[in-house]
């Protein structure tokens, strides 16, 4: 059954939250477009003031049930900075094995759930399961490779809890390890089936110029640490954030809008590959190259073969991961806090792109003001220009093929519309 | 004929819905079993009859009130999924202060665009026919929940506290470790996930029918809390028994 979408009003499906795409046409020709952000505010950053900092990230997670790593990942680098608490290099690498599975399951949800019923000219995933069964079930063991990443170091799959200010509360046991070992190893051939499936699919060849920010750093393909970057204006210490996600107010949007030196820029996978891209992981480094995505490349529409690359890079990371912590053994931590009063601004690359949290404690370890920066929110004018652009050159489509364009187009940047109206 | 099934998002995080899609091994199962006619996050195809609307989310606005009394018109059965939508949840939080205050704070003077009231459960909307509570759902309560209605009764609702299944996980309680903890009063059914990994119990899933809070808040007071920290403890996910 297919129903047809009305013009005005109607919510875009597919994709995390709630927005809708207006597209108006006079005299057969598409007038208005834009890009409205309907979803209900929540109030995170009111809710968050007066909270004691154990709390914190447990409330911060809320913010999203995709991301919901990110935000706590976030939140905790805000209160560990604020403390001056030092987190161990084994409190690192486990937090990186457990965002790999958050990348992992969030990109999978979006590219195998979300995305790809648009290649197969379906409403959703579930007819492809007696359609494209062999597909559907490819996508379902690598989402659920994330999720297993994240049951066994975080505890559960959304909200994990063993995360904690300063390290974690519950640390994985060398049998779990080997397990986890196992998984990875088994994912391989999912990962390279699935590049042979993307290869062979074809997307459209629309290009636009913007800016491009992410985190990046020395040593690595920057997620949970980094300095900020633009392509425009290079690097930048953390706390210039503000700076650089200039949000403003528009009235159709229940969420913020960003601009920094352009009238928008981008963030997420294809940022993030844009700017990082020497850092990636061998396996990852070629299958950006057999997807085709070159050093810095304009189209948003190849986001969704960045999140596949950043999928295989996360599996080898993982490995690596799980090999060191078997080679070092796991030690036990004791973790003490010490309450102080100060500012403290965490930042991390959430699957959707660059997520800040910036805190101010008091003495007795309350929050007195928060401000969360997120991704979708910084991609809302970018998806708001980008859909003007495409519509100006496909003008001569009718409203049905346009309209699924333009769905398209704001699906490959996976927003996350909760997230950004929290 | 397969049961007509549909999912709704108001005003949360939408993790309780991703927890159905989270069933990766048991997705073709569920199909088999259930029609889905309307998912707004996973399909794009809409229904005008379901027999059941899960609901994810609280209710935070005028237009989502007006929602539900549609969806309910429409559905056999309305079952609430999640703390948000079983209790109010986080969003409850913001009740305590006036609402043009809350607006003004992430609006500032363009907090007239916008609207807000005060954060309410779904029952406080329209009668429901069950709830499936937790911060986010636990996959298996749902599939629990689903193969119950299927088999044509109603669904058993936990209400030992979560203290009972941490005992059987074997945990050490964490009052004992110099930590705080809502287990004694809070709904159980998760196994008490929480403690296990190395947490407290923030009451996610609501309290049971008959919670002792009087003794709840005397070993709080016991663990040396200040009334202010019990306050806070309490109402993380349960600020809107109180107020609503």
């Amino acid at each position: 059954m297919k129903v047809k979408i009305k013009t005005q009003g109607n919510q875009i499906t597919r994709v995390e939250g709630h927005g809708s795409l207006v597209l108006r046409f006079s005299g057969g020709k598409p007038s208005v477009v834009r890009w409205d952000i309907t979803e209900s505010p929540r109030f995170f950053e009111f809710m968050l003031k007066g909270r004691p900092w154990h709390d914190a990230h447990v409330l911060a997670s809320r913010i999203c049930g995709i991301c919901s790593v990110s935000h706590q990942f976030a939140s905790l680098a805000a209160t560990e900075e604020a403390f001056g608490i030092h987190v161990s290099e084994q409190s690192i690498l486990l937090r990186k094995l457990l965002y790999a599975g958050e990348i992992i399951e969030s990109h999978m949800l979006h590219v195998y759930m979300l995305a790809i019923p648009d290649f197969f000219d379906a409403g959703s995933v579930f007819p492809l399961m007696e359609t494209a069964k062999d597909v559907v079930m490819t996508g379902l063991r690598l989402k659920k490779l994330g999720n297993d990443i994240k049951e066994l170091i975080g505890g559960r799959a959304i909200h994990p809890q063993t995360p904690m200010v300063g390290g974690f509360g519950r640390l994985p046991g060398k049998q779990t390890l080997l397990s986890l070992k196992n998984l990875l190893n088994e994912a391989i051939p999912d990962l390279l089936t699935t590049v042979e499936l993307f290869r062979g699919l074809s997307i459209s060849q629309f290009r636009r110029d913007t800016e491009y920010i992410s985190l990046t750093h020395p040593d690595e393909y920057a997620l949970i640490r980094g300095l900020l970057y633009s392509t425009e204006t290079g690097s930048a210490k953390l706390d210039e954030y503000a700076d650089i996600a200039i949000e403003y107010i528009v009235p159709h949007s229940t969420a913020k809008f960003a601009r920094h030196v352009r009238e928008s820029y981008a963030v997420g996978a294809l940022s993030r590959i844009n700017i990082n891209r020497k850092k990636l992981n061998p396996m990852a480094v070629q299958t950006a190259d057999e997807l085709g995505i070159g050093t810095i490349c304009s189209n948003p529409f190849v986001n969704t073969m960045a999140q596949i690359v950043e999928t295989v890079h996360e599996v080898e990371e993982a490995q690596d991961i799980v090999k060191k912590l078997l080679e070092n053994g796991i030690a036990e931590e004791k973790l003490t806090v010490e309450p102080r009063a100060g500012r403290g601004i965490g930042a991390v690359e959430a699957p959707r792109g660059l997520l800040i949290h910036d805190y101010i404690y008091d003495s007795n370890g309350r929050i007195v003001s928060a401000n969360c920066v997120i991704p979708t929110n910084q991609n809302h004018a970018n998806i708001q220009y980008d859909l003007e652009e495409l519509v100006r050159i496909n003008s001569d489509k009718n409203e049905d093929d346009l309209r699924k364009l333009c769905e398209m187009l704001i699906r490959s940047y996976d927003p996350c519309i909760s997230c950004s109206t929290h | 004929m397969k049961p007509k099934v549909a999912v709704f998002d108001f005003t949360c995080c939408e993790g309780c819905e991703l927890q159905i899609l989270n069933c990766e091994e048991e997705l073709a199962d569920l199909l088999s079993a259930l029609d889905f006619v309307e998912f707004r996050e996973a399909m794009t195809e809409k229904a005008d009859y379901y027999d059941i609307a899960f609901i994810d989310g609280a209710c935070s606005r005028k237009s989502e009130m007006a929602r539900l009394k549609d969806i309910r018109k429409r559905a056999r059965m309305v079952i609430p999924i999640g703390a948000c939508a079983c209790m109010g949840g986080v969003n409850c939080l913001k009740n305590y202060y006036p609402m043009d205050e809350v607006l003004r704070s992430e609006y500032g003077e363009k907090a007239e665009y916008y609207e807000t009231i005060p954060a309410r459960h779904v029952s406080a909307v329209i009668p429901v026919d069950f709830f499936i509570p937790g911060c986010p759902i636990v996959k298996k309560d749902f599939i629990r929940v689903v193969q119950e209605i299927l088999a044509g009764r109603i669904p058993y609702q936990y209400n030992d506290p979560v203290c009972a299944e941490c005992k059987v996980a074997g945990n050490v309680c964490v009052f004992e470790k110099g930590m705080t903890c809502l287990g004694p009063i809070t709904r159980g059914g998760c196994e008490a996930t929480c403690i296990t990994g190395g947490a407290v119990c923030w009451g996610c899933r609501g309290f049971i029918d008959k919670p002792n809070i009087i003794a709840e808040k005397l070993i709080l007071e016991q663990a040396g809390l200040s009334v202010e920290e019990i306050s806070k403890r309490f109402n993380l996910f349960n600020a809107c028994k109180d107020r609503i």
